[in-house]
């Protein structure tokens, strides 16, 4: 299995969740391989600019955000009903991303070999 | 066939370890291999020795240090996410200049790497814990 699909779904802070599956996303374009990133649910927060989570002691997670094209993951989806839900829309993020229906998310699960559910 | 498996969850938290731990004995014993067992998250809790429990509850770390050895497997334990956690062995414990070490014994620490590189020599991946 050599292409993954790396699926978060929780926000950017309240855990390290989000760290963790930008760590995996990154380890996998290191080691070559094809990697994409699909953002579901609250992971839609991920993208949104502007972070200061230095208000909680955390750490900022925009500068690893940052680095993904630098490793050629460019392949970022985000579940468009989860945007909708969440009152937001691809132009507010702060890296381009691909929005995906319902038919588009089962054409992910199709098209990658490892999904793993961060 | 050859199947990775990705262990997520604490022990203690999730039903999950004790979950991956059953399907590893399945696949064992239906014929399969288990190409690697790879703990990320809080999954690596799954691999801290000291954890304890009352006599006539499971002690999820031991049972995975049983099937590890029994079945001589490879087990890897997500460095960067072990060491954030406390789980850690002795070469580590130096490194940071400090004392005690609670890695299990049949375990190694390493990089998601490990991870990606197990992916790809297994027919199938499967993720225990995942999305919480």
């Amino acid at each position: 299995m050599n292409s993954f699909l790396i699926i978060s779904r929780n926000p950017p802070y309240g855990s390290a969740a989000a760290r963790e599956a930008l760590e995996l996303a990154l380890a996998c374009a290191l080691f070559d391989r094809e990697v994409a990133i699909l953002l579901l649910d609250d992971a839609v927060y991920q993208l949104l600019p502007g972070h200061n989570p230095s208000a909680i002691g955390q750490k900022n997670l925009a500068a690893m955000q940052q680095s993904l094209p630098l490793y050629d993951v460019d392949k970022i989806f985000v579940c468009q009903s989860s945007l909708e839900t969440r009152g937001l829309v691809t132009e507010a993020l702060a890296l381009p991303v691909t929005p995906v229906d319902s038919q588009g998310l089962k054409a992910l699960m199709r098209e990658y070999e490892a999904i793993i559910n961060v | 066939m050859k199947f990775t498996l990705l262990i997520q969850s604490a022990p203690i938290d999730s039903q999950s370890s004790a979950t991956a731990l059953r399907f590893a004995r399945t696949l064992l014993t239906k014929g399969h291999e288990i190409e690697r067992l790879f703990f990320y998250r809080s999954g690596v809790q799954s691999a801290n020795r000291l954890a304890l429990a009352p006599q006539d509850e499971t002690n999820l770390p031991a049972d995975w240090q049983q099937l590890i050895s029994k079945h001589e497997l490879d087990a890897v334990v997500c460095i960067a996410a072990a060491i954030r956690r406390g789980v850690v062995n002795a070469t580590e414990t130096a490194r940071y200049g400090i004392e005690g070490d609670n890695l299990l014994e049949s375990a190694e620490l390493s990089g998601l790497g490990q991870l990606v590189a197990a992916c790809a020599a297994s027919d199938r991946v499967v993720t225990f814990g995942g999305g919480a």
